[in-house]
C-alpha cells in the first residue's frame, strides 16, 4: 500500500500537449527533390506501390506507405553524398497533413483547444499485426490520457459513433467487419486507420485478403502511419469528433 | 540434415526423433515441391538440447501416393495444430487425428481449396463454404457463451466458446486465426530483400523476432557470418523488445483485475521505453534495423547514453512495480493458484517462454541455441514452479532484470566494439535453412528455402504463441469466465504470430 501512496506522490504529471514531432531517426513524410533517374529507382523498389514520378515530380500515397524508408535508401544510394542538399529524405513528424481528405479542413482546428467533443469509438481489428492495436491502447496511457478530450472507446458497436478500423481486411473477418458497421446507430463513421486499413498494400493481394477498409465500408478519414503513433491516431479522433458534428447539424 | 522417411515409417520416426518428450517439436509444416519434380512433403523438426540444434525427418509423398499417413498427435500432442494446418493448407490427411476440423481457413472458403499448393495462384479469390463447428459441453444446466471475434477492448480478434458448469468453466474451444493474411504465399517468389517489410509485419509486437529468425535462416543458406557489431546490435535490439514486451504486460495483467496505480505506472514506463525504440530505430516497433546480412543502422555513443539512461528509469520502476505487487493482498488472492499450467501439460504440449518457464520448464532459446552474442552473456533461464498467474508476473520481472544487466553489457560490448562493420553483401544460393530466436513469448522460429534464382520458394512461420495457445484453453479449466481476462493477459500471446 506505501509502495502505491509513495509512487502517486512522486510520480509528476506525465500528460502532455499532443505533439506530431517524431525523434531524429523518426521515419515521418518523404521530402527532397531528386532526378528523375533516382526516382525511377525509388518508385520501383516501393514495396507497396506507394511511390509514383511524372518527370521530375513524385507522389507518396500516404494511404499506403508504410514508412519502411526504401525510397530515401535507394535514393541515397544514386545522389553524390557531397550534394547534401538534393535526395529525399524523412521528415520527423506524423505525416498529418496529408490525412485525409474529408478531415482536411477539421485538422486545423484540432490543436484550438476547444472544448464540448464528444466521441465514442468502437476498435475493430479486421486484420492487423497488432502494432495499430498496441498504439490505440498507448492512446490512454497517462502521458497522451485520451478521454481528457472527450473520447472514449466503447464495448459494442451499438454504442459507437466511429467504427476505428485497423489491419487490411482478411477474409476471416470481412463478415465480422460488416456486422459491427450494420449494428451501428446513424449517424455513424468509419476511420481507416494505418497503412494496412486505409491502403491495403502492406502484404500484397492474397487469397486470405479483402482488401483495403474501403472496398468492404465507406471510409470517411484515412489514417497514414505503419503504425500511426499515438499523435496522429489522437488528432485524427478529434477531427472525427468535429466532422461528427457537422453530420449531425 | 533431415532424414528422408515415407509416410508408413513416420509413428517410428516420430517416437524416435521425439526421444519420450525430452525432444520438444519445433515445427511441423508441408511443402510442395511438385515444381522440382517431385511430390509433397511434411518437415519435421525437433530440438535437440545436447547439441543446441534441431534434427528431424522429411515425409515424401511421391507424385503417385496417396496423400495420407498415420496422426501423430497421439504420440507427440504437440503436433495436433500442425497437422491440422498441414491439412488446410495442403490436403495431406492425418489418419486418425482426433480433431481434424479445419483451423486456418474459416467458412468462406470451400472444401477442396488449398493455397499453399504450388497450382493454386496467390490471389486466387474463390469463394464457397465449409463447415465449422465450435466445441461445447452437453448436459443438463450447462450453458454457453459465447465472446468475440470482435471483444470489448482493444484487443485481437479470437473466437471463444465457454461452455458452463454454474460460475466454472467446464470448457473453452477457441477459434482464431481470423488475421490470417496468407504472408507465407504473399512472400513466394520474391528475394528476401523484398519480402521482409512484410516479415517485419507479421507482428508488432514480435517484429524483431520474426526479422531475426528470417534473417538467420536466410544467412545460413548463403553460408555468412554476419559482422560482430551487427550481432551486438541484433542481441540488444531483441532484448529491448523483450523488455517493452515484459513491462508493457507488468502494466497488463494487472488491469485484469482494475488494479489502476499499477496500471498507470506500467503505462508510463511502457511509453517511455516505446520512444526509446523511435529513438533507436526509426520506428516504435524497432521496424527497419535488422536486414539479411547484419544491420541497417548504429548505435552511436550518443544513442548508447540515452538507452542507459531510460533502462536506469524503468529498471528503478519495475522494482516499484514488483512491490506493489507483493504488498497488495487482494491482488495476490486473485493471481495465485488462476489459470494453472502443469509441468507435465507444458512439456506435452511443448510450450515455450514464459508459459513454459513459469511451470518449470526451462526452456529458452537464449541459452538452448547459439545465436547472437548470447553464449558470452552468462545468460541462465528464470524458472517458477507453480505454473499459476502469479508465477507468469514472477518469471516476467526475474527476466527483466536478467534483461536489465543484460543490456548494461551489450552497450559496453557496443562501446569497446572496434568493429565498424554492419552488414555484409549476400549472393543468394539455393538451399533451405532455419532460424531461431527467443521473443518475449518464446522461441521463434522461421523456416526459408530458396529456389536457384535466390527467390523465397517456402517460409514458414512457427512463431512463440503457436504452441502455447492449445494452453491456454487448459489452463481456464475450472476457473470462472471473471478470471480468464486475467489468464490470457498472463500468457500475453499474439494472435497476429499464428494466424500470419
Amino acid at each position: 500500500m506505501f509502495k502505491v501512496l509513495e509512487r502517486i506522490f512522486k510520480d509528476r504529471l506525465a500528460t502532455e500537449e499532443i505533439s506530431l514531432a517524431g525523434s531524429e531517426r523518426y521515419r515521418g513524410p518523404i521530402e527532397g527533390k531528386a532526378g528523375a533517374d533516382a526516382l525511377g529507382e525509388c518508385m520501383a523498389i516501393c514495396p507497396v506501390k506507394a511511390f509514383s514520378v511524372a518527370g521530375e515530380d513524385y507522389k507518396i500515397d500516404y494511404k499506403r506507405c508504410i514508412f519502411c524508408g526504401r525510397c530515401v535508401e535507394a535514393c541515397a544510394k544514386l545522389v553524390p553524398k557531397a550534394n547534401a542538399q538534393a535526395g529525399l529524405s524523412h521528415g520527423h513528424v506524423d505525416a498529418m497533413p496529408y490525412l485525409m481528405e474529408a478531415g482536411q479542413e477539421a485538422v486545423q482546428d484540432v490543436f484550438k483547444k476547444q472544448l464540448g467533443r464528444s466521441l465514442h469509438v468502437r476498435h475493430l481489428d479486421a486484420g492487423s499485426c497488432n502494432a495499430c492495436d498496441f498504439e490505440m491502447g498507448a492512446t490512454g496511457n497517462p502521458y497522451y490520457d485520451l478521454g481528457r478530450y472527450g473520447v472514449h472507446f466503447v464495448a459494442s458497436p451499438r454504442h459507437a459513433d466511429l467504427l476505428m478500423v485497423t489491419g487490411v481486411v482478411t477474409r476471416n473477418l470481412e463478415q465480422a467487419l460488416k456486422m459491427s458497421y450494420e449494428a451501428m446507430p446513424e449517424p455513424r463513421m468509419v476511420m481507416a486507420c494505418g497503412a494496412c486499413a486505409a491502403g491495403g498494400e502492406t502484404y500484397g493481394d492474397t487469397y486470405a485478403l479483402v482488401g483495403a477498409v474501403d472496398t468492404v465500408l465507406p471510409v470517411d478519414l484515412y489514417v497514414p502511419g505503419c503504425p500511426p503513433r499515438p499523435s496522429a491516431m489522437i488528432v485524427a479522433l478529434l477531427a472525427a469528433a468535429d466532422l461528427l458534428k457537422k453530420k449531425m447539424k | 540434415m533431415l532424414t528422408t522417411i515415407m509416410p508408413e515409417a513416420i509413428l517410428t520416426a516420430a517416437e524416435k526423433y521425439s526421444a519420450k518428450g525430452t525432444h520438444p517439436l519445433t515445427a511441423m509444416f508441408g511443402r510442395d515441391e511438385t515444381v522440382f519434380g517431385e511430390g509433397y512433403a511434411i518437415y519435421c523438426y525437433f530440438e535437440v538440447p545436447e547439441t543446441k540444434s534441431v534434427d528431424g525427418f522429411k515425409v515424401v509423398f511421391r507424385p503417385e501416393s496417396p496423400l495420407e499417413y498415420d496422426s501423430i498427435t497421439h504420440i507427440v500432442p504437440a503436433a495436433a495444430w500442425y497437422e491440422r494446418e498441414i491439412h488446410d493448407m495442403f490436403g495431406i490427411i492425418p489418419k486418425g487425428h482426433p480433431d481434424l476440423r479445419p483451423l486456418v481457413l474459416h467458412e468462406s472458403f470451400p472444401e477442396g481449396f488449398f493455397p499453399l499448393r504450388k497450382s493454386v495462384k496467390v490471389n486466387a479469390k474463390v469463394r464457397g463454404e465449409r463447415k465449422y463447428k465450435i466445441r461445447t459441453a452437453k448436459g443438463e444446466g450447462l450453458f454457453e457463451v459465447p465472446v468475440g471475434p470482435i471483444h470489448a477492448g482493444i484487443i485481437e480478434p479470437g473466437h471463444f466458446r465457454f461452455s458452463q458448469a454454474g460460475e466454472a468453466i467446464l470448457q473453452l474451444d477457441a477459434k482464431l486465426f481470423f488475421t490470417h493474411r496468407g504472408i507465407e504465399k504473399a512472400v513466394e517468389g520474391k528475394t528476401p530483400y523484398e519480402a521482409l517489410p512484410i516479415v517485419e509485419r507479421i507482428c508488432g509486437a514480435c517484429s524483431i523476432a520474426n526479422t531475426w529468425s528470417f534473417c538467420q535462416a536466410v544467412e545460413k543458406i548463403v553460408g555468412v557470418s554476419v559482422p560482430r557489431r551487427a550481432e551486438i546490435i541484433r542481441t540488444l535490439l531483441m532484448e529491448l523488445e523483450r523488455i517493452t514486451n515484459h513491462v508493457g504486460d507488468l502494466g497488463n495483467i494487472p488491469a485484469g483485475v482494475g488494479f489502476n496505480p499499477a496500471i498507470s505506472l506500467g503505462g508510463r514506463l511502457k511509453e517511455k521505453l516505446m520512444r526509446l525504440c523511435e529513438a533507436v530505430s526509426g520506428n516504435r516497433f524497432l521496424r527497419g534495423v535488422i536486414v539479411p546480412g547484419g544491420v541497417a543502422m548504429d548505435i552511436d555513443a550518443a544513442l548508447i547514453n540515452h538507452i542507459r539512461e531510460v533502462i536506469d528509469d524503468v529498471t528503478d520502476g519495475v522494482e516499484d512495480l514488483s512491490i506493489m505487487f507483493s504488498e497488495q493482498e487482494n491482488f495476490q488472492n486473485r493471481i495465485q493458484t488462476t489459470g494453472i499450467i502443469r509441468n507435465r501439460t507444458a512439456v506435452d504440449l511443448a510450450m515455450v517462454g514464459v508459459g513454459a518457464r513459469a511451470s518449470g520448464y526451462a526452456h529458452d532459446s537464449r541459452s538452448d541455441f547459439d545465436y547472437g552474442v548470447y553464449s558470452e552473456l552468462n545468460f541462465k533461464p528464470y524458472t517458477k514452479s507453480m505454473g499459476d498467474v502469479a508465477a507468469r508476473l514472477l518469471v516476467r520481472i526475474g527476466e527483466l532484470s536478467a534483461s536489465f544487466e543484460m543490456v548494461d553489457k551489450l552497450l559496453d560490448m557496443l562501446s569497446s566494439c572496434a568493429d565498424t562493420a554492419l552488414n555484409v553483401e549476400l549472393n543468394y544460393i539455393k538451399g533451405e535453412g532455419w532460424g531461431i530466436s527467443e521473443s518475449a513469448r518464446g522461441s521463434n522460429f522461421h523456416y526459408v528455402a530458396l529456389d536457384a534464382a535466390g527467390l523465397i520458394d517456402r517460409l514458414f512461420v512457427r512463431s512463440a504463441s503457436y504452441p502455447n495457445w492449445p494452453a491456454l484453453t487448459v489452463a481456464v479449466q475450472g476457473d470462472i469466465i471473471p478470471d480468464f481476462p486475467l489468464i490470457n493477459k498472463s500468457f500475453e500471446l499474439c494472435y497476429a504470430c499464428i494466424d500470419r
